[in-house]
């Protein structure tokens, strides 16, 4: 197993940015490869790849007409719209946001900045279950801020409208954390010399920041649509879940295993699985061409 | 702080700024303060006794000691997985390293409605192992096993994702100078290695944690909701939610609440210790493999 490793050598370890120095032979392999490899790998296969490939399997004898059946039945169209609707809204919006947070947590300076960039994590680390619960209590018609709503003929909750609420607070981190380190690694002097120049704000903004912004927002928005499409926990409490109306993929294969239907689960999942993976391909393809790097 | 190079005073009139600076707390105080302070409100409407009293059912002490149960085995497997993943990823070069990045963060991409999915498919009553295992008498799906295996699968990129990045930016020089000297290979990694990585290690286990203990969607499938026996966390706040007893679901809420907000408050403490911004998510560092 050994054989097929090559040590990684000296000065050729530091990323893609630095220069390559001249290398120095080295024969010398660090011990465990083995032992790692085998690890990851047996690790990886039985609690990833085995049962994955089991679902895919699964699906997969299915007969086309089922397969059909299963995933463009009207009910599964509607709950794929909803789901991809509502992600993509919700991704959309963080877009705007998510920018506007980032630029005020990195260039400004104001009391109170270091815990509102420390909030921003809190998505990551509440459990949906819990986010739904809450996110569902405050949009209620008698809510802190449904009963606000409720006067403008706005309602969010029980309807298609909650679940971009859910999906914009699950999908918030991901644009602020991607665009943060990209902001504050920008060089200033652009924006000076476009301020000398007479550029307006905007114009600065617009012109001179945001372009080198732009793979990074837009890796975030990718990154928070995926999770939005995928989201349970904190959607089916605010949803309302009507079929056809506000029912998210998700919600559709859980009530199919719960009615045993197996193969109809399996062709959905299989579907969401495929969909989720070129979406990860083409988030990869684009942060390779663009050079933006991980956090 | 006054020279902060990114604070120089350049640019946007005062007013813009105050707008701005006002649209962003307005932003964060709707979408995150909003929520979580309705869970401390809520939690405390039926006052502190009652509160009390939900948290010692025998029911809500069950699922108390279940999510802690899975939590302590999933997490210390997954943070096993995580250093001996990046140790052979960064270390080495070999076939197919770009694939293992990317399977490690696949479950970060998928679903957690399908993490649970594929477990039932493989040991459910009609799954593949399922007739096996009904043999045997094994129990898989709605019991413990199963709770673990898809927390696990849903937890496994954390540590990983963490440590992989670090760990190509550090380079071998150190670890390969301690082999010329003659160290052997659990004493480069225990003197040399885990000292350097110690803090992103901590951070990785605490998100691993946050997760394993916050999970719901995939815990959702295979639990199968036996009260007292396989209820999580999550999965007892659902319960209480649905039979209205909003006091109780967020009461068990708060908990978990407070568990977030100390992961986040270690995270602020590390990023300060370490001068570093840990990446929370983990994940566009597992997006673009290295």
């Amino acid at each position: 197993m050994s054989g097929s490793a090559r040590p990684i050598r000296a000065g050729s370890v530091a990323g893609a940015r630095s220069k390559r120095r001249p290398t120095v032979k080295h024969n010398g392999m660090l011990p465990g490869f083995g032992l790692t490899l085998g690890l990851t790998t047996a690790y990886l296969g039985l609690i990833v790849v085995i049962p994955l490939a089991g679902l895919v399997l699964k699906a997969g004898q299915l007969g086309p007409a089922q397969l059909l059946a299963a995933v463009a039945s009207p009910r599964s169209l509607a709950a794929f719209r909803v789901s991809f609707g509502a992600a993509a809204i919700a991704a959309a919006a963080n877009g705007v946001v998510g920018v506007l947070l980032a630029w005020t947590l990195t260039r400004y300076r104001f009391p109170g900045r270091r815990l509102l960039d420390g909030l921003i994590d809190l998505p990551f680390a509440l459990p949906t279950a819990v986010a739904g619960i809450a996110l569902t209590a405050l949009y209620v018609d008698d809510g802190w801020i449904g009963q606000l709503l409720k006067p403008l003929g706005i309602v969010i909750a029980f309807t298609p409208a909650g679940i971009c609420v859910a999906m914009a607070f699950i999908g918030l981190p991901f644009v602020v954390r991607t665009v943060q380190p990209v902001l504050r690694d920008l060089k200033r002097d652009a924006e000076e010399a476009a301020l000398t120049l007479g550029a307006t704000p905007w114009q600065i903004f617009r012109r001179v920041i945001l372009p080198p912004l732009m793979p990074a927002v837009l890796t975030g928005v990718a990154l928070a649509f995926a999770r939005g499409v995928g989201e349970y926990g904190s959607v089916i409490f605010i949803a309302g879940n009507r079929p056809g109306v506000s029912e998210i993929v998700p919600l559709l294969i859980v009530t199919k295993l719960e009615q045993y239907d197996y193969p109809g689960a399996a062709a959905l999942g299989t579907a969401m699985l495929l969909i989720s993976f070129g979406f990860l391909l083409l988030i990869q393809r684009s942060q390779r061409r663009s050079g933006v790097h991980g956090l | 702080m006054a020279s902060d190079p990114h604070a120089r005073d350049i640019g946007e009139p005062w007013l813009l700024r105050l707008v701005l600076v006002a649209g962003a707390c307005t932003v964060i105080t709707l979408m995150l303060v909003l929520p979580l302070a309705v869970v401390f409100a809520e939690a405390f409407a039926k006052g502190v006794g009652y509160l009390l009293s939900v948290l010692s059912t025998p029911d809500s002490l069950a699922a108390i000691r279940l999510t802690l149960v899975i939590a302590a085995i999933v997490v210390p497997a997954n943070t096993v997985f995580g250093v001996a993943a990046a140790w052979c990823i960064t270390r080495y070069q070999f076939p197919g390293r770009r694939v293992l990045v990317s399977l490690i963060g696949l479950p970060f991409s998928v679903s957690p409605v399908i993490a649970g999915l594929v477990y039932v498919l493989l040991f459910g009553l009609d799954g593949w192992l399922g007739p096996f295992l009904q043999a045997h008498d094994i129990k898989i799906i709605f019991a413990l096993p199963g709770l673990v295996l898809a927390t696990g699968f849903v937890t496994l990129p954390f540590v990983a994702g963490q440590l992989i990045p670090l760990m190509q930016a550090q380079g071998i020089e150190q670890e390969q100078a301690a082999l010329t000297l003659g160290a052997s290979g659990w004493q480069i990694f225990f003197r040399i290695t885990l000292p350097r990585i110690r803090w992103a290690l901590l951070y990785g286990v605490l998100l691993c944690n946050a997760r394993a203990m916050g999970e719901f969607g995939a815990v959702s499938v295979v639990s199968g909701h036996i009260r007292g026996v396989t209820n999580t966390m999550p999965l007892h706040i659902e319960i209480l939610y649905s039979e209205y007893d909003l006091a109780a679901a967020f009461g068990v809420a708060l908990l978990l609440s407070c568990m977030a907000l100390l992961t986040m408050a270690a995270k602020a403490f590390l990023d300060w210790r370490d001068h570093r911004q840990f990446a929370l998510g983990a994940q566009a560092a597992l997006v673009a493999p290295v």
